[in-house]
């Protein structure tokens, strides 16, 4: 993540965050599992064929699905397409540019997409129109319009919704929903010290030195994991954060994503 | 993962297609110093991946805002040459090979002493000759050994080792069929002294149990693949004592 472009105002915060830390506190005075607030509208977007608001915090994105006729990757003729994007948006933070996505922005986007391709969400065998030749492909475009941290997880949540909201329409074609079932929630923590904090603020994964995102499914499966920053985690910490995120992940599941 | 396919990847007896059995790794060689020019070299080759890795550096960071004024920069590229796969690759970096550069270079900077070297960068180019699957994580432990053989301080060394799912069944080391028609893929890397993660993602379907089966027999083989890495820097390194003083 770029540096706070308020730098030093962060050292300060930072031993705020430390010593709060101590005493079990966050510097928003969350508990370590505890997530900011969520509102999700969906289909925020009329031209869109799916999509969804998410505020995660203050952390705010709307994702589209567009789906569109086209070929099959040769190795998976029979099965349609799923891609999905993000675009960190100049408007989002004072240290976002302009111009193709970094390294960032594509691990986020592909943390996302493995989530839901790897929990097979979207059933890409119903959308053949013929085989080998045209298929359905599936645009999960996500824009990021204000950052405060943690954007695997409103991105994996404003898919979700988006793509359950999404309808598949042509001219000439009968319209049906996208086949959509078994949502992975992603939960990604920071480690500060020695706490695992859920649902990082931008100071938190500023200063944290290890981040990690655990997507599961509601039959208790791991569908992806991803570590990032350039700490490392202990063993014991990354299977704690796998049970960590089948806790917190299933509560989100039955408070979002029914 | 998960390409549906008719491929049977264990026998009757529970052995692979390779006639490895679950707990076996496909042959490793490392070779360091491979390259003139550069600091640091290594050549490994892990099953069928050949994998080259130049390390320069460190050297000033350029352009001057990527700089850190607390820290050198680890800058890892991961590129796979065009002939490496069956079907040709297209030339430069793709969404994937960028990520993968990113894991390398985050899962590097916890073993650089990288704090010895503000506003430096360490360039570590990684170049997939030949792949055949687990190419990053032979890629990363290659990149360890170039490092040292760079002589750029390190606290430990990362050594890397994939699990997988197959026909249900946990397996370490995954083969090109195992990644592209299995039920899942763990790759992950430690720092081989603390055994501390540095590197780990995942994609596919594992319960918890699973999970926990293939980390401690990718931290067994770890062990393995780190007395290698030591070796191929020992073959080069190490210096016959005449006796005497």
């Amino acid at each position: 993540m770029p540096k706070d472009a308020s730098g030093i105002l962060s050292e300060i915060k930072k031993g705020y965050i430390i010593n709060q830390l101590k005493n079990g506190k966050r510097g928003d005075g969350r508990s370590p599992e505890e997530f900011r607030k969520i509102t999700i509208i969906p289909d925020y977007v009329k031209r869109a064929q799916g999509s969804a608001y998410v505020m995660l915090g203050d952390t705010k994105i709307i994702a589209g699905i567009k789906i569109e006729q086209g070929e099959p990757f040769p190795d998976t003729p029979n099965q349609g397409v799923l891609t999905t994007n993000v675009e960190m948006l100049p408007m989002a933070f004072p240290t976002f540019e302009p111009g193709p996505p970094n390294e960032d922005t594509i691990e986020i986007a592909r943390v996302v997409d493995r989530g839901i391709r790897e929990a097979k969400t979207v059933d890409l065998k119903k959308l053949v129109i013929e085989p080998g030749k045209k298929v359905w492909i599936v645009f999960i475009d996500i824009d990021v319009i204000d950052f405060d941290g943690n954007l695997i997880d409103a991105c994996t949540l404003g898919a979700l919704t988006a793509l359950k909201t999404a309808v598949v329409k042509a001219e000439g074609m009968d319209e049906f929903k996208l086949p959509v079932d078994n949502l992975p929630i992603s939960v990604t923590m920071v480690k500060i010290g020695n706490t695992l904090l859920c649902d990082p603020s931008v100071e938190e994964e500023q200063m944290a030195e290890a981040r990690i995102t655990v997507s599961t499914t509601e039959d208790g499966h791991i569908r992806a994991m991803q570590k990032g920053k350039v700490g490392s985690l202990s063993i014991d910490e990354i299977k704690n954060a796998i049970s960590i995120s089948l806790k917190v992940g299933s509560a989100l599941r039955e408070t979002y994503i029914r | 993962m998960g390409t549906e396919s008719n491929i049977k990847l264990l026998d009757e007896n529970g052995l692979r297609l390779d006639g490895r059995n679950e707990m076996e790794l496909r042959p490793i060689k490392i070779e360091t110093n491979v390259l003139e020019r550069a600091d640091g070299s290594a050549f490994i080759e892990w099953g069928g991946n050949k994998i080259i890795v130049s390390v320069y550096g460190p050297r000033e960071a350029y352009p001057k805002h990527t700089q850190d004024i607390d820290k050198a920069v680890i800058k890892a590229r991961y590129n796979m040459a065009a002939f490496s796969v069956d079907e040709r690759k297209r030339p430069g970096p793709d969404r994937r090979s960028v990520e993968i550069s990113k894991v390398i270079s985050e899962a590097l900077s916890s073993a650089v002493m990288v704090e010895q070297f503000p506003r430096t960068q360490v360039d570590v180019f990684i170049e997939v000759i030949q792949a055949d699957a687990g190419t990053r994580i032979a890629g990363l432990t290659a990149a360890s050994v170039a490092l040292a053989a760079a002589g750029i301080p390190m606290r430990d060394m990362v050594v890397g080792c994939t699990a997988g799912k197959v026909d249900g069944k946990i397996v370490l080391d995954l083969s090109k069929e195992e990644d592209n028609f299995g039920q899942a893929d763990l790759p992950m890397a430690v720092l081989s002294r603390s055994g501390e993660v540095v590197l780990v993602q995942m994609d596919g379907d594992l319960s918890v149990e699973e999970f926990n089966h293939a980390t401690d027999m990718i931290l067994d083989a770890t062990k393995r693949i780190a007395q290698i890495q030591r070796d191929a820097l020992v073959a080069r390194y190490s210096v016959e004592t005449q006796g005497g003083e």
